[in-house]
């Protein structure tokens, strides 16, 4: 479904990702980790087309498809969904709104029919329940005063009515209490099949007790320098990041 | 203002219309397309009110509404009161040529008390072959604890030269409340100078909302007098200007009592060369201690040439008092679109959401139900540049001349 092949990335000139190499195939759930500063935000960004990241090398291949030649809009609806780690708010703008729109927009890229307001309704109140959210979502702002907790709720929200292909979660973790964190995972784990692909970027492996990787790598100094199966994340839980840096450092 | 100093001149080119037009009912000319607003409805012809052989009318509840100049004959004691809370307040040329050359304009009474269901409609309509200048002169009063809803609409069905200056006096009496809409919308030959003047009493609330989706050249002067104790005014405004259109609003807020509060929110969007001003201008007496006073104006240009001139500004004689003022000019959120665009959203309708959604503030300040929609609605086709002049109005007698100003959102 994705592979990237020797992924460069700089940033104002500054080298983050130095030669980054991926494969996901359909029905994977693939955690990656590290320190933070590492990289990680960088590669979910540059996936979803985000401006100011500059490729110098490699490439990335979606659905067989080069990945990097498509504007941000056509990224998703070839199924690509990003769950960010600091969802921006937008005032003014209702979530119903927002939503329509997007699913729309992507429906007509597909070749489909625009769902009516009853079926777009019908389609929230389905998927609102995934994430647990109760009370009545479509004429909030989008994220407007928001707590943390409900900001990654929504995101998962988002992706449960976009039903993306490969959904990249950027340390949707992060700033979570454990109700928050159970809430997301089961949303998470809801919304897989054997079609669709998930990359958890985490620096901690506690969600990785809900949403259970068939892969984990460890992104570190802007290359994947170790890939293993879950038990790879109970280690790095037991024993830090420093045995990594150290194992690195002395191959180098 | 140094420019107003030629309008003497200017206005020679124009005609004031002495009599009122034949009657005929204004459904002939004009019909508003609110959908399920229940107003009573206010029209104004070239300048004069239009009603068949009755200028005043009078309600059950004692509201009194009709031709000014009729009233003036009956009711020349409400007149002459509205007319004094004004003696002392700043004058600008206009103003002063209006007071000397109204024609005609709505008087509108609302007894003490009485709280009025149904909003009040002002339509004041051009339909005329002459370049016609129009003087009209509004006197609105509003009783102890009375409360109403007036809308006032700017429209035009022919296109020609016309210049209009209109002042309202809007008195409050203690208690008093008074939600005023404007809309406007206007073909790019007219000049529309509108006059506003609000005298509030103790524990008043005074609502403005004045939304600018068409103009050639508009000016709107608000000048409230808070006189009393706990008296509250929230003016809001929005422009959506294009071509070579300009907009400029000018607020003065007096606070010359202890306890008031006061609030301006002004957005603008400018399109090609227009150019839009927001002079707000808040006086805070020496004796309005504990005065609240806020104003805001933010705006999006569109291109390098569109223009907005702000200058918000305080002018403060008392020491305990709360105020803030602020100004930005700018564009849409990098963010916000990067983050629509994420979701499968083009870059076009990513920034037709934002730009909505930026404008549609001030229109939820929109306390009537069926007003707030339909603004709603037409801020948004405003902004596709579907919303033409014409099209506003089913103008039975409009030339089918072709009117578009779309504001491109891929400028941004």
């Amino acid at each position: 479904m994705l592979k990237i092949e020797n992924l460069h990335v700089s940033i104002k000139g500054r080298e983050i990702l130095k030669g980054v190499d991926l494969q996901i195939n359909a029905g994977e759930v693939h955690a990656i980790m590290g320190p933070n500063g590492t990289g990680k935000s960088t590669l979910a960004s540059v996936i979803a087309g985000k401006e100011g990241y500059e490729v110098t090398e490699g490439r990335i291949v979606y659905k067989g498809k080069d990945l990097l030649g498509m504007s941000i809009e056509d990224r998703a609806r070839e199924g690509i969904f990003i769950g960010f780690q600091y969802p921006v708010e937008i005032p003014g703008v209702s979530i119903a709104n927002f939503m329509r729109t997007a699913l729309n927009e992507i429906r007509e890229y597909r070749g489909l029919d625009p769902l009516n307001g009853a079926q777009f309704l019908r389609l929230m109140n389905e998927k609102q329940k995934v994430v647990e959210l109760t009370d009545k979502l479509s004429n909030r702002s989008v994220n407007e005063g928001f707590s943390g907790g409900e900001k990654k709720r929504n995101e998962i929200f988002q992706m449960a009515m976009l039903e993306p292909t490969l959904s990249i979660l950027d340390e949707t973790d992060s700033g979570l209490d454990i109700d928050a964190l159970r809430i997301v995972a089961n949303g998470v784990n809801h919304l897989k099949t054997p079609d669709n692909a998930t990359i958890v970027i985490t620096h901690y492996q506690r969600l990785l007790d809900y949403i259970v990787p068939d892969v984990v790598h460890v992104l570190f100094d802007g290359k994947i320098v170790k890939t293993g199966t879950k038990e790879l994340a109970l280690e790095l839980e037991k024993r830090g990041y420093d045995w990594i840096k150290d194992e690195y450092e002395s191959a180098k | 203002m140094k420019s107003e100093i030629s309008y003497a001149q200017k206005l020679s080119q124009f005609q004031l219309q002495t009599e009122p037009d034949p009657y005929r009912p204004i459904e002939e000319l004009f019909k508003c397309q609110i959908w399920n607003l229940d107003a009573i409805t206010l029209p104004m012809l070239n300048g004069w009110y239009v009603h068949d052989r009755q200028p005043l009318t009078r309600l059950d509840n004692g509201v009194v509404y009709g031709s000014l100049r009729a009233a003036m004959q009956q009711y020349p004691d409400i007149i002459q009161k509205c007319h004094e809370a004004f003696l002392q307040t700043e004058k600008d040329e206009l103003t002063t040529l209006n007071e000397s050359q109204y024609t005609d304009g709505i008087f509108l009474y609302i007894p003490d008390e009485v709280k009025m269901k149904d909003p009040f409609q002002i339509i004041s309509i051009i339909n005329s072959q002459d370049d016609l200048l129009v003087q009209n002169r509004h006197v609105i009063y509003v009783g102890q604890g009375a409360e109403m809803s007036l809308i006032q609409c700017d429209d035009s069905v022919r296109f020609g030269h016309t210049f209009l200056n209109v002042v309202t006096e809007v008195f409050l009496s203690e208690r008093a409340q008074l939600h005023y809409y404007k809309t406007e919308n206007k073909e790019k030959e007219s000049q529309l100078f509108n006059h506003l003047y609000v005298h509030q009493q103790g524990y008043t609330h005074f609502h403005s909302n004045i939304v600018t989706f068409n103009a050639g050249y508009i000016r709107n002067n608000i000048i409230v007098n808070l006189s009393e104790p706990f008296a509250d005014a929230q003016l809001y405004g929005l422009y959506l200007v294009d071509k070579s259109q300009q907009c400029d609003n000018h607020i003065k807020v007096h606070h010359r009592a202890t306890d008031c509060t006061s609030k301006q929110l002004y957005k603008g969007i400018m399109d090609d060369e227009a150019m839009a001003g927001f002079h707000g201008h808040v006086v805070v007496h020496p004796d309005a201690q504990r005065t609240a006073a806020f104003q805001t104006n933010r705006n999006i240009l569109l291109t390098d040439k569109a223009r907005v001139n702000t200058t918000p500004f305080l002018e403060i004689y008392a020491d305990d008092v709360q105020c803030s003022h602020g100004a930005t000019v700018g564009q849409l959120d990098d963010e916000a679109l990067f983050y629509l665009r994420s979701r499968g959203i083009s870059e076009h309708n990513a920034r037709k959401l934002l730009m909505f959604a930026f404008a549609n503030e001030i229109v939820k300040f929109v306390e009537i139900e069926a007003l707030q929609d339909r603004l709603g609605d037409m801020v948004q086709r405003r902004l596709n540049g579907e919303l033409t002049i014409c099209d506003q109005c089913m103008l039975s007698d409009a030339d089918n001349r072709d009117f578009v100003f779309p504001i491109d959102p891929s400028k941004i």
